[in-house]
């Protein structure tokens, strides 16, 4: 393979790989702390890329857009956790599956209702509307690496909150003991209502971002949500460290497998699952 | 063998009585939709199987149920009907297999991870078949002919006939729910249900409880092949859809309304959730958010299910907590 091509595959599945890191992570931490596992997430990422088409033009700016998001999704799953999320706590992995696969029914539809069924499209803003060439015929979008900076950028503010602030030590003793770090005085509820809140933002953060680069269509929360769980169970259930490993092993695989073996394309990350499964039922950094 | 309430034994017995009539009163609309309900019924007796008996949460249950569909859109030639005999044992071959295969894979994991890596293997197969040309891609491929019965030139029933159809569903999911009961009530079943109490404790009674589980995978994914064929054969038409997550979701959910680790539940939820498809369509063209709402308040508000609703305090028989 010549290697400018190869260069511009590895960019693509890191970038691809990144984007599935802010999914899954959501994903993982609200497993890992809430007990939730939530098949909605992947409505959200949907709901962010809808929020960026429309948002974009009456603001005038994708940024300021994409802040309006992060509020909107944010303020969303406040409300959905109020609403019906808080009393799964107790229950069954079955009625959590249940009850947020209805809540998929619900979200498609309405966005059917408010923004139809048609594809739509967002543009690139304009300061990175431009591409760096690499040779005389391939060049590389600018919007692409910035958006890989952004997850990374991401990936750290969440390592610095989660092991280095106060509400990070929080979240970590709620997750370890929740009884406990109620009697120590920590409002377990309000602490799961923003954890809730702040997976759902990432998710919508992550559409907001894919937006101007895959284009915006129905169902497309479905596709990054099963793949966000094959992240999540390769890099072991409620492990961040794990999610961001397998994402970016996912996202090189599945750009890799579109190139070398496209007749199988979409199998390749599953396959990739059941290999890891085989030699690790828990994943990779996943407790046993 | 576990005795049911006594009132819901009278509907079930009531139910039995109305469906070997109904053909007689009912429009063929009507009848077809009953069929499609006892169908579905079976193909819901085949995951609680799983979730209510066995205690393992599948996700992927529409994988066996597609690929026995698939498997009789393959094997019947063009224009000409397959043999019934033949393509169904085809059918629940390949559904028997692939839940051998996939079985040995998934049952390593447990809890959570069961529910997402079942689910991961049914996309696995549905993008594999949406993909393939040979399978008819996307838009699935059409079935021209049912399926015919013949023994030395002599035909008992005609499937193309609706009410033969009808009957042989009927007589279906008459038998599976006998052989399931049996089957629940023989050591078999009593280990099953034993591991959905509590595995540690089986298996430090000296039972390879992974054997069981496996068992009652493949019968679970053979069930759900037979449903899948007589989908097929009943509708003409395989699409990639019948392996969709969405197919095994409302499956589950059919389980869950009815009353899971019940008998009679599956065929309770199938017909409940299916009549309420039906006439949410009549109402609206986004049914699927009244359907979406009425998950979500069914879960909070009635957990355990429609079966659970006839049990009495006159009831003296074991509960199963």
């Amino acid at each position: 393979m010549d290697p400018v091509i190869f260069l511009i595959q590895v960019l693509n599945g890191l970038q691809y790989g990144l984007l599935l890191f802010l999914v899954a992570s959501g994903l993982t931490l609200i497993f890992g702390i809430m007990g939730i596992i939530n098949l909605a997430h992947g409505s959200f990422y949907m709901i962010g890329a809808y929020l960026a088409f429309s948002l974009t033009r009456p603001m005038g700016n994708f940024w300021l857009a994409l802040a309006a998001g992060v509020v909107i999704a944010a303020l969303l799953g406040i409300a959905l956790e109020w609403l019906v999320i808080r009393f799964l706590y107790e229950r069954d992995h079955l009625y959590q599956v249940l009850l947020t696969y209805g809540l998929i029914l619900i979200f498609e539809e309405c966005r059917s209702l408010i923004w139809g069924d048609d594809v739509h499209g967002v543009q690139v803003p304009a300061a990175l509307a431009y591409s760096i060439p690499l040779t005389d015929t391939l060049s590389y979008q600018t919007y692409r690496l910035a958006m890989s900076g952004f997850c990374l950028a991401i990936a750290f503010g969440m390592y610095w909150l989660i092991q280095k602030t106060r509400l990070g030590m929080m979240i970590r003793a709620g997750s370890f003991n929740r009884d406990m770090a109620q009697s120590l005085g920590i409002n377990i509820g309000l602490l799961y209502r923003l954890v809730f809140a702040l997976g759902l933002a990432l998710a919508a953060f992550a559409g907001m971002l894919a937006a101007p680069v895959s284009s915006v269509f129905p169902g497309m929360g479905n596709q990054v949500l099963i793949v966000s769980f094959v992240v999540v169970v390769i890099g072991g259930i409620g492990s961040v460290k794990g999610a961001l490993a397998a994402a970016l092993a996912i996202g090189l695989a599945d750009t890799f497998g579109k190139v070398l073996m496209p007749q199988i394309a979409g199998m390749v990350v599953y396959l990739l699952m059941a290999a890891v499964l085989l030699w690790r039922p828990t994943g990779l950094f996943g407790k046993t | 063998m576990d005795r049911q309430p006594r009132s819901l034994q009278v509907l079930l017995i009531a139910g039995l009585a109305a469906l070997t009539v109904f053909p007689f009163v009912g429009d063929k609309f009507y009848v077809d939709f009953a069929t499609k309900i006892m169908i579905m019924a079976l193909f819901a007796m085949s995951l609680n199987l799983l979730v209510g008996y066995t205690g393992l949460v599948s996700l992927g249950h529409a994988l066996f149920f597609g690929l026995a569909a698939y498997t009789l859109m393959f094997v019947t030639p063009e224009n000409q009907p397959a043999g019934l005999f033949s393509s169904l044992a085809m059918a629940m071959g390949v559904a028997a297999l692939a839940s051998l295969v996939v079985g040995l894979l998934v049952l390593r994991t447990s809890g959570v991870y069961f529910i997402m890596v079942t689910l991961a293997f049914g996309e696995m197969t549905y993008f594999y078949v949406h993909d393939s040309n040979y399978l008819g891609g996307s838009d699935g491929k059409y079935i021209y002919v049912r399926p015919v019965l013949e023994l030395f030139g002599w035909k008992p029933f005609d499937l193309e006939n609706y009410t033969h159809f009808y009957y042989v569903a009927l007589v279906l999911l008459v038998f599976v729910y006998a052989t399931l009961r049996v089957l629940l009530a023989s050591p078999f079943g009593r280990v099953i249900v034993g591991i959905k109490e509590n595995e540690h404790r089986l298996r430090m009674l000296g039972f390879a409880t992974l054997r069981y589980k496996l068992a009652a995978f493949v019968l679970a994914g053979m069930l759900a092949g037979l449903a899948g064929w007589l989908t097929a054969a009943h509708d003409g038409l395989v699409n990639p859809a019948m392996l969709s997550w969405h197919q095994s979701g409302q499956l589950l959910m059919m389980v869950i309304l009815g009353g899971m680790g019940t008998p009679a539940g599956p065929i309770l939820g199938a017909a409940a959730l299916k009549l309420l498809e039906l006439l949410f369509q009549g109402w609206t063209r986004h049914w699927q958010l009244l359907l979406g709402v009425f998950i979500v308040l069914s879960v909070l508000f009635v957990p355990r299910g429609l079966a659970h609703l006839f049990e009495g305090k006159r009831f003296d028989g074991k509960r199963r907590e």
